[in-house]
């Protein structure tokens, strides 16, 4: 592989994608820790109809009115669910599936009736993004890194994404404490001061943050199996948070470089003649990592049984 | 002030001087449902004493306390904590929750859960320091759990856990200590070395309030009683308070499955 032709076909979706990966798994370890995990999934298909809503009002597809776009549906979401459990008199849980499919369904409907052919917005991409199309043209090899005129030239998913990542983690590194005690013990939290409700919503409200961002570029098969897979793979390797964080953020990396990397070159290794959805590579690496994490991890035996002497 | 007047002739045992009590309850409502799970209780903590707070099973015991701290919210009622709001008193109060409201799978460590005790003094980005982990340390000794401080909190034995969650109430340094069912489900070794940490709380001029079960020890452990049934029944010295007729008017019919010897 030429490094000229790496920079610019591969290195820009690679890192897309990891950013997308880490900027789902750190908050997937707390919604996981809750019992909230499927709150990632259930935003990422929420948020399609506010999305492309946004975009049929305001005609381009900016960071700022698809974030809006994606709170309102949310909240839409939110008070459907309420509505329908109370007058529905269902349980909870079949009142969000019903909300979060018929939302996203909705979704896919009106990206068909919209014309969305001159951006990358429809059916396909908001299942599985456009990784492979993130391409940097300005680049001429590795000195292009360091060289302003061919970085202004890079996609803008990749700042957009780079800079998503480093709140979420900004985000994560200041809460610890907080986040860890009140996912621990919410009650004993509320008594030393810490505001659980708001604590809480903040986790949510930035998972959604990560989400919409990654939506974009990756698309929501890779949002969904972020939010999970690494996480839950790595608290199968160790019984401590900070170490599950740790492991998390290597294993979402591990499936989006080598998700990625099979994706691009797997079936020409195979014989085949062309690549596959990088991102549905990447969720697939991510599962078979979580697959071989229940088999292989050092601390997936069941409370109690690992209790010795 | 016509309101407060009529309030205070609502109890014309006004309790002597609340501004000294580390907690008192006026009023307290909690709802859950449609029916309320403690209605308009109150309730005076004596300083330096032991309390147990007792009850039938769905009383209301641990509604009591966790209203009591803002853990559930309450209808209505109004708590002080030495003459002040309880918001501005709650680094003077430790508390100890069920063992089975948390998750034991969690990730982590027995002294991460003790280090959570000193959250209000390391705040937000504040570093745990060699002098932390040292305390933590101490009070997982005073519960005799020193040589634990590595496991992961799961491997634990219920009795075990008891005792991390006791020693994590230690590490608040606290005045008021409020526990809930401290004795519930653990062996007799981790009884007795409760039991001593909470003598030794008492005897450091302490206030402990404990949600108690086992009728048959109230008058070993405790100074005073609080009988609850949704109202509040009795309150006061174990010797006045803790009578036949007093848990005959909580607890009803039930009481025919009290152990005998259980009141004097």
């Amino acid at each position: 592989m030429m490094g000229e032709e790496f920079v610019a076909l591969s290195l820009p979706p690679m890192v897309i994608g990891t950013c997308a990966a880490v900027a789902c798994a750190l908050p997937g370890n707390f919604l996981l820790l809750r019992r909230q995990a499927l709150i990632g999934d259930a935003i990422s298909h929420v948020v399609l109809p506010g999305i492309v809503a946004a975009f049929l009002v305001t005609g381009v597809i900016a960071a700022l009115p698809m974030m809006l776009g994606a709170g309102v549906a949310a909240l839409v979401a939110v008070a459907l669910i309420e509505v329908i459990r109370r007058l529905g008199k269902i349980e909870p849980g079949a009142a969000m599936g019903v909300v979060f499919t018929a939302m996203f369904a909705g979704g896919v409907l009106l990206l068909e009736q919209s014309d969305t052919s001159d951006v990358h917005l429809d059916v396909q991409h908001a299942l599985y993004g456009n990784l492979e199309s993130l391409i940097w043209l300005d680049a001429f090899g590795w000195s292009s890194l360091f060289e302003w005129e061919a970085l202004k030239g890079l996609p803008p998913e990749l700042p957009r994404m780079l800079a998503t990542m480093l709140f979420v983690s900004a985000f994560t590194w200041v809460f610890w404490r907080p986040l860890k005690i009140s996912s621990f013990d919410e009650g004993f939290a509320r008594t030393v001061g810490l505001p659980t409700g708001a604590l809480g919503l903040s986790l949510v409200i930035v998972a959604a943050i990560a989400a919409v961002a990654a939506f974009d570029a990756v698309g929501s098969i890779i949002v969904i199996a972020m939010f999970i897979c690494p996480p839950a793979a790595a608290r199968l390797m160790t019984n401590r948070l900070e170490v599950q964080v740790a492991w998390s953020v290597v294993f979402a990396v591990i499936s989006a470089v080598l998700g990625y990397v099979l994706a691009g070159y797997g079936p020409l290794w195979l014989g085949f003649d062309d690549a596959v959805s990088a991102a549905g590579m990447i969720a697939t690496v991510s599962g078979v990592i979580l697959g071989l994490a229940a088999v292989f991890g050092p601390h997936r035996a069941p409370v109690g049984a690992a209790a010795e002497g | 002030m016509a309101l407060k007047l009529a309030r205070e002739s609502g109890h014309p045992q006004p309790q002597a001087d609340q501004s000294h009590s580390p907690m008192a309850i006026r009023g307290l409502t909690v709802s859950y449902g449609e029916k309320p799970a403690i209605f308009s209780v109150d309730m005076t903590v004596e300083p330096g004493a032991m309390t147990a707070i007792i009850g039938p099973n769905g009383a209301g015991k641990s509604t009591l306390l966790k209203a009591a701290l803002g853990v559930v919210k309450p209808l209505s009622g109004n708590v002080t904590c030495w003459g002040a709001p309880l918001g501005k008193m709650r680094a003077r109060i430790a508390y100890m929750p069920q063992r089975a409201s948390v998750d034991w799978d969690f990730p982590t460590r027995v002294i991460d859960v003790v280090l959570m005790g000193m959250q209000r003094e390391l705040g937000l980005l504040g570093r745990v320091r060699t002098k932390h982990l040292e305390r933590a340390v101490s009070c997982l000794s005073r519960v005799g759990m020193e040589g634990f401080a590595d496991r992961q909190i799961g491997q634990l034995s219920g009795g075990q856990q008891q005792r991390v969650f006791l020693a994590r109430a230690l590490a608040q340094e606290a005045d008021l200590y409020l526990l809930d069912e401290p004795f519930a489900g653990v062996d007799a070794a981790t009884e007795k070395a409760i039991i001593a940490v909470l003598k030794d709380l008492k005897a450091k001029g302490k206030t402990v309030v404990a949600v108690h079960h086992d009728l048959s020890t109230v008058r070993d452990y405790f100074d005073r009683v609080f009988l609850i049934n949704t109202h509040k029944v009795a309150e006061g010295p174990v010797e006045s308070s803790f009578t036949e007729e007093t848990l005959q008017s909580a607890y009803g019919g039930r009481l025919a499955n009290l152990p005998k010897g259980a009141v004097g």
